[in-house]
């Protein structure tokens, strides 16, 4: 088999080619560095690439394997983590200047499982900086490139995890997702993206944006690779005080148990102007799948979806701006020369951040400074609960959601970066899910009609529901058969 | 509504962040534009409405530690990414004369 046939098969198939002894860990890791190494020049999925490391894992997974103590479906399976996740050794920048050259003492949670699960990481992925984004060209380091169409974005903030799965450079990427930072770019490359349910994954090394919404999730070509990856993430962390205690479900064991039965709603509100006929005729006929599959479509109706955006950017920006002061240039990161210490911190943040972690801890420090405080902050915080309610009210007549993921397929680099809040509101129907703290998913359902380009589903469930998301996504999978691969991966 | 540059820079000044004239300009222009789009919240009636303050359902299962101490970074590991040190401290600019 061809390294480029190796690459696109899923984690399952290529597991099953390492456990037969068909293809070893550390050809697999070659054959994927080789990829990286051939086409990342014109995707810029990657900030850092760590070959040697990657080789030292692929190693001692072979010795694992021939010893007969391989560790499971992920030992030997080359695969990528989003620059916000701490690895220990290993420069993590959050695609920020003020990081630029720091070492993390440690790993991240989620870094430490899925290396004990004997994944081989090949490096960092590019992201806007401090996940703050919704294109990756907030990156301080390099544009990111959507794999269907060079020309446009893969989105953000998690474009270099979406961007590596599409162009078949490793098999599985983690990303976080705070407003849609999962969901958006899988939507816009054509492949499987999952935010869980606030809790569900350690956020514990995963440099923080808004405590509040951010949580890790998989990318995978595939819906059962997508669950793969986060079996091996999920689950209770003492490091972490705000993740849950429930035990994980086994997310593979109910997934080919099909649609029919479910009852899935779907907003009325989500389907308004602004969205895109083309994306709206593909999630219309995956509903129209769905129907055949013997899902009952059941309308519900989301009032406060409008006001998500406003709510969600005060909130978060409200979260970084307290988040991001530990950047001062004391303990770690750029430090600008300056007389005094208020000068310095002044100084170190102006030259350290870019525009758009500027534009937010503006707008997070004014929402929470004295006299502004009830009037944006906590307002904002009470239309949070009127969004979970909607949810609430929604799950007593459905077992899950669904609708669009984005209003318009991958849109053009640069065309909307000199307008923040028509950047803002792109985030419209991924927002309420992290408002509300509920898992989320994007599927593939199809191409545009006109633009060649992928459009995503999103799928919306009960808290800690993960499995019945990818039950469904994988019965629409099953149905509808796999996205092609962009041209040229 | 519209942000006047004096409050653009005391924002920026709680914020321990120095802005260029050129940031001030533009911040005050977005801001507003984005603080516009916020004002719809105001709208709702909210007068009823418990604020949400916390991610975790109510009884969602969590765990606090046991209050045992336990082992914390080394102080060289700490200290590896520090831009200024003097011994086992974080050095900065002089504070008093």
């Amino acid at each position: 088999m061809s390294a480029a046939e190796l690459l696109r098969r899923s984690i399952s198939e290529v597991g099953a080619e390492l456990a037969d002894r068909n293809v070893s860990a550390v050809e697999l890791c070659d054959a994927a560095l080789e990829r990286v190494a051939a086409s990342d020049g014109a995707i810029g999925a990657f900030l850092a690439v760590t070959p040697e490391r990657a080789r030292e894992e692929a190693r001692s997974s072979d010795a694992r394997r021939a010893r007969g103590d391989a560790r499971g479906p992920l030992d030997g399976v080359p695969v990528a983590l989003k620059d916000i996740f701490l690895t220990k050794g290993i420069p993590t920048t959050a695609g920020s200047r003020i990081l630029e050259g720091f070492l993390p003492p440690y790993d991240a949670t989620v870094v430490e499982r899925l290396s004990a699960a004997g994944a081989v990481s090949l490096g960092k992925l590019n992201m806007d900086e401090f996940a703050m984004g919704s294109s990756n060209e907030n990156s301080a380091y390099k544009p990111c490139h959507n794999p269907w169409d060079l020309a446009r974005t893969p989105g953000g903030s998690s474009g270099g995890s979406a961007a590596a799965v599409a162009a078949r450079q490793v098999f599985g990427t983690l990303g976080t997702d705070t407003g849609g930072s999962i969901r958006e770019p899988a939507a816009f490359c054509g492949v499987v993206g999952v935010k869980p349910t606030y809790g569900r994954v350690s956020r514990y090394g995963v440099i923080a944006f808004a405590s509040s919404l951010d949580q890790v999730g998989p990318f995978g070509k595939t819906v059962s690779d997508a669950a793969l990856l986060l079996g091996a993430i999920a689950g209770h962390d003492p490091r972490d005080a705000t993740s849950s205690t429930r035990p994980v479900d086994d997310y593979l064991s109910g997934l080919e148990r099909g649609a029919a039965g479910l009852r899935i709603g779907v907003p009325k509100e989500w389907f308004q102007e602004g969205l895109d006929p083309g994306v709206e005729q593909a999630v219309r006929a995956a509903l129209a799948t769905y129907e055949k599959l013997g899902a009952k479509l059941v309308e519900v109706s989301f009032p406060h979806t409008r006001y998500a955006v406003g709510a969600y950017y005060l909130i978060a920006p409200a979260e970084a701006s307290s988040n991001l002061a530990r950047y001062d240039g004391v303990r770690y990161g750029l430090r600008a020369k300056a007389s005094g210490l208020r000068e310095m911190y002044a100084e170190s943040r102006h030259q350290g951040f870019g525009p758009e972690p500027k534009r937010r801890i503006m707008l997070g420090t004014y929402a929470l400074s004295a006299g502004y405080y009830d009037a944006y902050y906590l307002r904002a915080q009470k239309v949070r609960t009127l969004i979970r309610q909607d949810f609430d009210r929604a799950f007593q007549s459905c077992d899950l959601v669904a609708g669009p993921v984005t209003p318009t397929a991958a849109f053009r680099l640069g065309e909307k970066v000199d307008d923040p809040l028509q950047m803002y509101l792109a985030d419209i129907f991924t927002i309420p899910c992290n408002l509300a703290a509920l898992p989320g998913l994007s599927l593939p359902c199809g191409l545009h009609p006109s633009q060649r380009l992928p459009i995503g589903l999103q799928l919306v469930g009960r808290p800690f529901d993960e499995a019945t998301l990818l039950r469904a996504a994988r019965a629409l999978e099953r149905e509808q058969g796999p996205l092609p691969a962009p041209a040229g991966a | 509504m519209s942000l006047s540059l004096e409050e653009v820079r005391r924002v920026a000044s709680l914020a321990r962040l120095r802005l260029s004239p050129e940031e001030e300009e533009l911040f005050a222009g977005q801001l507003s534009a984005i603080l516009d789009h916020v004002k719809q919240l105001e709208e709702l009636d909210v007068s009823a409405v418990e604020p949400m303050t916390h991610a975790l359902a109510a009884g969602e299962a969590t765990e606090l530690r046991p209050d045992e101490p336990l082992p914390g970074l080394e102080p060289e590991a700490a200290l590896a990414n520090a831009p200024a040190r003097d011994g086992t401290a974080f050095q900065v600019p002089r504070i008093i004369e």
